[in-house]
């Protein structure tokens, strides 16, 4: 049936597009991996991947708005539903951005924060971790997304006292860093914090769509 | 000619319920762009059509008891009232009941000729503009936790839900304009009926009778209205009193349709009175009432707060000014087209042949009689023949 085939296309594209957000914040932690290991190479093929995976991202996203559009379809939830996924997609481009920065830019981490740079990495990719199974259930069981989405606001608040702690480091304990290079480390390390905060928006998006679904 | 002349103004009320009621029906569907509007027009005036012709006959029985409107003038004056009624107060944009302006107007005759009102009719028609209400907000608020409790438990996919709700938006729109169309097409030609022609109406495959063919009028003349001016309406209504969901908005028209339908279902009835309980009377109900109740319904399983009641109040005082002034306009009306045009509205009560009923059954015997002399005299002739 017709209806029904809309319908079988878009949950494919929706599964598709978080696989694809899942498998970007995957490979630009290990990406991230690769740059404070000094293995440029592989961090440079990461970065390709997830250039490629972002694009992917983008394109199924506006695939998923034209359908809604063009076939009418949740004309109640449509709006909230994009809002969503382009904060989702916004995950994929800050990841993309970021690491592009990584190779342009160069920056010299010393070797003392390292750990806790892997840390901030890794707190901002269980944040997006939570967000997507919240997402996904969002469809079928609105109910449960409550209790999902707490996670991830449990680790963006981790990712921001782990963020606050490397700055602390930064400006207060090394000393053999320039101010310019100090001020340059930060803007990464904002870069790295604000998957976290874009996790969280979603969420908050996410939060008030399920409430409306269950009223 | 004469007869589509004096129905016109059945038809003008037919055309104003199509108007104003569809939107009851199909209102929230195309309000939230479930459903378009073209689909919602065809699907509505097809089965209002139906319902009209097929079971349209228990409602009209009650309203015609009500006030036996004995001259075609009258009978024409007092749907012309209630039809204008409709279509002020729909251009007011109040969810104006059609019944309760028909039900005036015909009090309005009354009054005008001096004649009692059957309150054995009136009283089971009173109790519906309250009973119509309460139990359309019983039935939505018990579909609705139905329907939420089955929609989460069976984790369905928002896409297919939103799908399933598309589809069943016109199954149970179609069930609503069927319930339309056979309880509310009394107010239409209910009046009319004494008028109605004798000759049955052949199609081949079935037939319609004098009062079917006057239905069929009547519902083409709704699906006239729904298709021209209730575009509008529908695409305002719903979201006033509380804002509704899709899966909301099929609860309502599943409420309000099961309620119309139980008004004007015989069998069902006679099923309640076999199992000792009372009759369910058949009247007309008035959709648009019920539609607020369902809707109220709702609201109360949300929350209270959730509730606009001063919508409600203003919508509730369209409800006590509509019978009223449709019996003053159609008292006015009848003074008007009696001692103005002198078009006789009113046949004198010492007449022999005081309805329009006992007038076409004396034409009926004097056909007959006719018919029999003719037998006679041609039986004869042919026996003088042989």
């Amino acid at each position: 049936m017709e209806l029904f085939k809309t319908s079988a296309a878009l949950k494919k594209m929706l599964d598709e597009f978080f696989d694809t957000i899942e498998e970007v914040v995957l490979i630009a932690k290990i990406a991230v991996d690769d740059y404070l290991s000094g293995q440029h190479i592989k961090f440079h093929e990461n970065l390709l991947r997830v250039v490629e995976l972002e694009h992917k991202a983008d394109h199924i996203r506006r695939n998923i708005e034209n359908r809604l559009y063009e076939k009418s379809l949740l004309p109640q939830f449509r709006g909230d539903l994009l809002h969503l996924l382009e904060k989702t997609d916004d995950i994929a481009d800050i990841l993309t951005s970021g690491l592009s920065q990584f190779e342009v830019e160069r920056p010299r981490f010393p070797e003392e924060l390292h750990a806790d740079l892997r840390r901030l990495t890794e707190m901002c990719v269980k944040s997006v971790e939570h967000l997507i199974p919240a997402e996904r259930i969002y469809f079928r069981d609105p109910l449960s997304v409550k209790e999902m989405i707490h996670k991830v606001y449990f680790y963006e608040k981790e990712s921001d006292q782990q963020a606050l702690e490397i700055k602390r480091k930064i400006f207060n304990q090394i000393e053999d860093l320039d101010l310019s290079e100090k001020i340059h480390l930060r803007y990464f390390i904002i870069q790295i914090e604000s998957i976290s905060d874009t996790a969280e928006t979603a969420a908050n998006i996410l939060s008030i769509m399920s409430i409306k679904r269950t009223l | 000619m004469l007869l589509l002349f004096y129905l016109s103004s059945g038809l003008f009320l037919g055309w104003a319920l199509g108007a104003n009621d569809a939107s009851n029906i199909f209102g929230s569907a195309v309000g939230t762009k479930m459903l378009r509007f073209k689909t919602a027009a065809i699907v509505g005036s097809i089965f209002v059509i139906l319902g009209a012709v097929i079971q349209g006959a228990g409602a009209s029985h009650t309203l015609g008891k009500l006030g036996t409107i004995n001259a075609m003038g009258g009978a024409f004056t007092v749907a012309l009232a209630a039809g204008v009624t409709v279509f002020w107060m729909t251009k007011l944009k109040y969810p104006v009941s059609t019944s309760q302006a028909i039900v005036g107007a015909i009090i309005g005759w009354n009054f005008y000729a001096g004649r009692s009102t059957d309150f054995h009719s009136l009283y089971p028609i009173v109790i519906t503009w309250i009973s119509g209400p309460i139990l359309g907000a019983i039935f939505s608020a018990l579909l609705y936790i139905g329907m939420r409790k089955l929609i989460l438990t069976l984790r369905v996919h928002l896409f297919d839900l939103d799908q399933i709700i598309r589809i069943l938006l016109l199954v149970v729109g179609a069930f609503g304009a069927y319930s339309l169309g056979a309880n509310n097409i009394a107010n239409v030609v209910g009046v009319f009926l004494p008028l109605a022609p004798e000759t049955p109406l052949d199609f081949y495959i079935f037939s319609l009778n004098g009062s079917q063919q006057l239905f069929l009028l009547g519902g083409i003349s709704i699906a006239i209205g729904i298709f021209t001016y209730s575009k509008r309406v529908m695409e305002t209504v719903g979201n006033d009193i509380v804002a509704l969901s899709s899966e909301s908005a099929l609860v309502v028209v599943l409420a309000q349709s099961l309620v119309l339908f139980i008004f004007s279902n015989q069998a069902l009835s006679d099923a309640v009175q076999s199992v000792g309980l009372p009759a369910i009377p058949m009247v007309p109900v008035s959709s648009s009432q019920v539609i607020v109740g369902a809707i109220i319904g709702i609201g109360l399983v949300r929350g209270v707060h959730s509730i606009q009641f001063g919508i409600i109040g203003g919508i509730a005082s369209g409800w006590v000014v509509t019978p009223i002034m449709a019996g003053l306009l159609s008292f006015v009306s009848l003074f008007f087209v009696g001692n103005v045009f002198k078009i006789e509205v009113v046949k004198p009560q010492n007449q022999p042949t005081s309805t329009i009923v006992t007038e076409i059954d004396s034409v009926k015997i004097e056909k007959e009689k006719s018919d029999t002399v003719r037998f006679l005299s041609d039986s004869t002739e042919r026996l003088i023949q042989r």
